[in-house]
């Protein structure tokens, strides 16, 4: 085993040049991605989903970055992009230095072990076909294809007890799992390769409480244990000020917000964010409250002019109708983009 | 008098791999106006109950024992007919998916009237005013131009409101609300269940909240029950159980909320699934999951216990509940 | 054994034991297949073997009527052979060629579906305008033209000889596009699940996806398309053998028993055409009624709702 676990670690090492504790691990450059929605040929304008509209963040080694937002303002979109699933319109994704959307696949192959993914439906994510065993060494073989059999049945087996699951488990199919234990072995999927950096889309949203509580635990452990660092997207904010170092709060395919965890909680700024916030039930008598969030979100198809949030802001003026406010940084690191803030009316 | 008053109510799913018994005798009641939470991890039986409550469990299922009592009558002896008097009627039910209530081929407006129309006598143009009236209330702007739109030309959250509105219509004295928000976003949460919140209190009406959201339980309802493989383990006011819950699958599920850990802790987690129905182990139902359990929990099951008014099915509720349980 | 054991999950047999449509149908089926299979052993002679048929012997009827001889249960045709042993072969022929068409059916339908529904896009659109053309000339027609051009190309007797193999690939090439439509139309339902986006996230290859992930999954559907296209490649078989382009009179199947003994219908010797005509339409009734049965259980869409 020690051969194995030896050698995993050495190819982690292997491209964009000596690793720099400083350098960002992954950084999205300005992405932009729409959907062509097919339309008629003839249509001169065809509808287009306008699922993100330049959004640059940057993730740094050893974080779990956490994306927040409402059901489609393109969470999901982003993180697909990011790992490649998804060809961006627009911008640029790097992986520890490197440019990484332009490449071949073969050229690829070191990016795809190091980035992993842990998928929402835990119904779904793995193949009903295969068993857990099939679905466990894959990875490891396909990317350490000169380790024994031995070999990769012993890593199955600590990746599996690692996770808190049981190494019996390998003969069954993922239909004798329940929701949490099937989210277990996807963890255990990604992380059968050593990965530096998972991303994790709604982990524990279609999880009972009780059991999202396992899940999160394990990520926690692993995150510590493995070093890994982490794209984390959720709706659920508790989850967040829980287990996040930094969020970033998306609404509308834009980029709201990106502060350090603590600070959001403490301080939102950007007028989305606060409301956001107001929103998180929590466990008190007080009675619940409207969000004061009036009308709904606009269709990513015909984006309000100037800044997405306009026509719902409570501060909006006659500049957030005409202009796209750009993120500004803020004094303690914080980024905003609202005209609102930049000119201190909040 | 209780408005509802649900005693030892068993339901019952015969199956070919035996009879599964998805509530073994619950009760609880619900005063006129006052506002319920029903919780509980999926597969407790938590909308079996609310199905059981309207005569509407899906087949093979039936009300095995116990008694439903409505308005001063017992649900579960009620003819076919008489139920249709009463449900949609004097109790409206609102689903996790809206479109399980709206039918999408017909305008809003269609659908609002017919209903009404079969429970009242009244005109054409009465029922439409009442209509708008509804949609008013439930916060959608123009209502009198909604009343023509089809369901699936409006957003999820949209959907639900007019769900509520026609729960609403027939003025009934109890919602029965299965999941209202869960599909749906924070902030649309918090609207409409303030919404609702603020309509029962107007309106009087009493309301069964069912969810598997503590936290939402607890800013909306009055008293609650916990449900735990088909059976009550907790009950009471709420404020009581989410600040001192007893039982100790309570207190597991409120320690399991990552709001009320430190950040970055490990969460309290309650270990192991809840079991299937056709394999509840003998004594508590939730011994092999407890942190609290003794020898003689693995021996009978504890029956539900009186605190003053907060009920709990545990051997050890007095420890618990005087804090000296390790 | 566990993969059986998932696919044939325990609800599957349950749903088989306790509906007698579909145990009858199987053991209707199964008989015929054995009964195929057995030839040689169950007839009284080998209807393929000039040797052994004796022209004096032609029209008697079957054992039930006057003039029927016990050595030829169902009668005899117009060249002296024994009925049953022909219809034996014949059918030992036409599932022959049913299972081997579809064989090639599949194969051609599973590649061009899997591409076509993975890689989308031109490809995609391409395929399936082949199909939609294809799909719009019938199978017979396209089978017609086909073997008629062999035939007048290479003459009767090499066509003789060839005839099986042509049969199977023409029957086999002519209807890819239900194959090919049902397997696109479950990759790309397939394509969205997360395990298929879990696989590309390790970094295998396109093909490797298709095979190994998405293929096994797509097999209930091709389960249930097949039964309904080894019917119908019988049929076609047994039609274009009637119209005098399948099997030759000296190796009948079970459409070429039918065309031989038409002329005959109506000149007192029914049973040289009615008999086999029966087997026919009892073997193809039982595979459909399975095939129908397979749908509704595994199609999850019709039985829950
Ligand atoms: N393949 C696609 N084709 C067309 N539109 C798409 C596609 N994928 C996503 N979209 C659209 O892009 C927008 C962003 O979707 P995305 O899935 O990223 O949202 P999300 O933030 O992950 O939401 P959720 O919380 O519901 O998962 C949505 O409007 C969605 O409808
Ligand atoms: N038609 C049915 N046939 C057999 N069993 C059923 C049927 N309907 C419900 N059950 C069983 O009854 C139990 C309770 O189900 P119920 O739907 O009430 O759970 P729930 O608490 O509402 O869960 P969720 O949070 O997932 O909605 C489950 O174990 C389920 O398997
Ligand atoms: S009765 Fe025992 S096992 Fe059950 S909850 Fe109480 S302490 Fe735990
Ligand atoms: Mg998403
Ligand atoms: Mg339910």
């Amino acid at each position: 085993m020690s051969e194995a676990a030896a050698m995993t670690r050495d190819s982690g090492r292997e491209s964009g040049g000596a690793p720099a504790a400083d350098r960002p691990l992954v950084e999205a450059r300005h992405v932009v991605k729409h959907f062509d929605l097919g339309g008629h040929f003839l249509q001169r304008e065809r509808p287009t989903v306008k699922a993100l509209n330049d959004v640059s963040i940057t993730i740094r080694r050893g974080e779990a970055f956490c994306l927040v937002g409402e059901s489609g303002c393109g969470k999901s979109t982003l993180a697909r992009v990011v790992m490649g699933l998804l060809d961006p319109t627009d911008g640029e994704i790097r992986f520890d230095g490197t440019r990484i959307d332009a490449l071949g696949h073969r050229a690829r192959k070191p990016f795809h072990r190091r980035m992993q993914m842990i998928f929402q439906n835990p119904y779904a994510s793995l193949n009903p076909r295969r068993t857990v065993q099939q679905t466990l060494e894959e990875p490891v073989r396909f990317h350490f294809p000169k380790l024994s059999d031995a070999e990769v049945k012993a890593k199955v087996e600590q990746v599996m007890v690692s996770v808190g699951n049981d190494p019996g488990w390998g003969n069954r199919y993922p239909h004798e799992f329940s929701g949490g234990q099937r989210q277990r072995i996807s963890i255990a999927r990604a992380l059968m390769v050593d990965p530096d950096f998972v991303v994790a889309d709604e982990p524990i949203s279609a999880l009972d409480v009780s059991i999202q509580a396992q899940v999160l635990n394990v990520m926690m452990d692993t995150r510590e244990r493995l070093d890994l660092t982490y794209l984390f997207i959720t709706h659920d904010l508790s989850v967040v000020r829980h287990f996040g170092s930094r969020v970033g709060v998306m609404y509308l395919g834009t980029l709201c917000e990106l502060a350090d965890t603590k600070t959001l909680f403490e301080t939102p700024r950007h007028p989305y964010t606060r409301i956001l916030l107001s929103a998180i039930p929590r466990v008190t008598t007080e009675e619940m409250q409207p969000p004061g969030l009036p009308g709904e979100v606009p269709s990513a198809m015909n984006l309000p002019s100037g800044c997405v949030f306009h026509d719902r802001c409570p501060l909006a003026n006659a500049r957030c109708s005409a202009e796209v406010p750009k993120p500004q940084s803020q004094a303690d690191g914080t980024l905003v983009a609202c005209h609102a803030v930049e000119e201190g009316r909040g | 008098m209780a408005l509802l008053d649900v005693r030892d109510l068993v339901v019952e799913f015969p199956t070919r791999h035996g009879t599964l018994t998805a509530l073994s005798g619950i009760s609880f009641s619900v005063d006129k106006g006052e506002r319920v939470g029903i919780v509980g991890e999926s597969g407790a039986g938590k909308s079996v109950a609310a199905f059981a409550i309207l005569n509407l469990l899906s087949r093979p299922g039936r009300i095995a024992g116990g008694s439903i009592t409505f308005e001063g009558q017992d649900l579960t002896q009620l003819s076919t007919q008489r139920m249709r008097a009463v449900r949609g009627n004097r109790i409206s039910m609102i689903f996790q998916d809206p479109m399980m209530t709206l039918n999408p081929v017909l305008t809003i407006g269609t659908q609002m009237i017919e209903t009404l129309k079969a429970h009242r006598d009244i005109s054409e143009a009465e029922a439409r005013r009442i209509a708008i009236t509804r949609l008013g209330e439930v916060k959608i702007p123009s209502p009198e131009k909604r009343l023509d739109s089809y369901p699936h030309e409006l957003s999820g959250g949209m959907r639900q409101r007019v769900v509520i509105a026609i729960a609403l219509l027939t003025e009934p004295a109890l919602i029965i609300a299965d999941e209202p928000t869960t599909a749906l976003d924070v902030t649309i949460q918090a609207e409409i269940m303030s919404l609702m919140l603020a309509l029962c209190k107007s309106h009087g009406v009493g309301l069964i909240l069912i969810t598997h959201d503590l936290a939402v339980v607890s800013q909306v309802t009055q008293r609650v029950v916990v449900l735990y493989a088909g059976r009550v383990v907790e009950s009471g006011e709420t404020g009581r159980v989410v600040h001192n819950p007893v039982h100790p699958y309570t207190r597991g599920l409120l320690a399991a909320l990552p709001g009320e850990a430190p950040p970055g802790a490990r969460l309290t987690q309650i270990r192991g699934t809840m079991p299937s129905l056709n394999a509840i182990p003998e004594g508590c139902p939730f011994h092999p999951r407890c942190d609290y359990v003794q020898d003689r929990c693995r021996q009978a099951e504890p029956a539900l216990d009186s605190l003053d008014g907060h009920l709990v099915r545990c051997v050890r509720a007095h420890e618990l509940m005087a804090g000296q349980a390790a | 054994m566990n993969r059986l054991a998932v696919f044939f999950g325990s609800d599957f047999l349950y749903r088989f034991r306790t509906d007698p449509v579909a145990v009858g149908a199987t053991v209707v089926l199964g008989l015929f297949v054995l009964a195929a299979v057995f030839a040689p052993w169950l007839s009284g002679m080998n209807p393929h073997d000039p040797a052994q048929i004796d022209i004096m012997n032609s029209e008697i009827p079957p054992v039930w009527q006057d003039g029927g001889a016990p050595a030829f249960p169902f009668g005899t045709d117009a060249q002296g052979r024994d009925l049953l042993s022909a219809i034996l072969y014949g059918l030992r022929i036409s599932i022959t060629i049913g299972i081997f068409a579809v064989m090639v059916q599949m194969t051609l339908g599973i590649v061009i579906g899997l591409v076509s529904g993975y890689l989308g896009g031109k490809v995609d659109a391409f395929f399936m305008r082949l199909a939609d053309i294809q799909l719009s000339m019938s199978t017979l027609m396209l089978a017609i033209v086909a073997l008629a051009v062999f035939q007048a190309a290479f003459g009767a007797e090499l066509f003789a000889d060839m005839a099986i193999i042509m049969l199977i690939l023409v029957i086999g090439i002519a209807e890819w596009p239900q194959y090919a439509r049902t397997i696109r139309a479950s990759v790309l339902a397939e394509r969205k699940k997360e395990y298929v986006e879990a696989a590309r996230v390790i970094g295998l290859s396109a093909p490797v996806i298709m095979v190994r992930h998405i293929l096994p999954n797509t097999l209930s559907p091709l389960l249930v398309i097949s039964t309904v296209q080894v019917a119908n490649a019988i049929i076609s078989e047994a039609a274009l053998s009637f119209l005098g382009l399948g099997m030759p009179v000296t190796k009948p199947s079970l459409g070429s028993l039918i065309s031989a003994g038409f002329e005959y219908i109506f000149s007192g010797s029914w049973w040289i055409t009615t008999i086999p005509a029966i087997v026919l339409i009892v073997l193809i009734l039982s595979i459909n009624l399975l095939g129908d049965w397979l749908r509704d259980v595994l199609n999850p869409r019709l039985y829950k709702g």
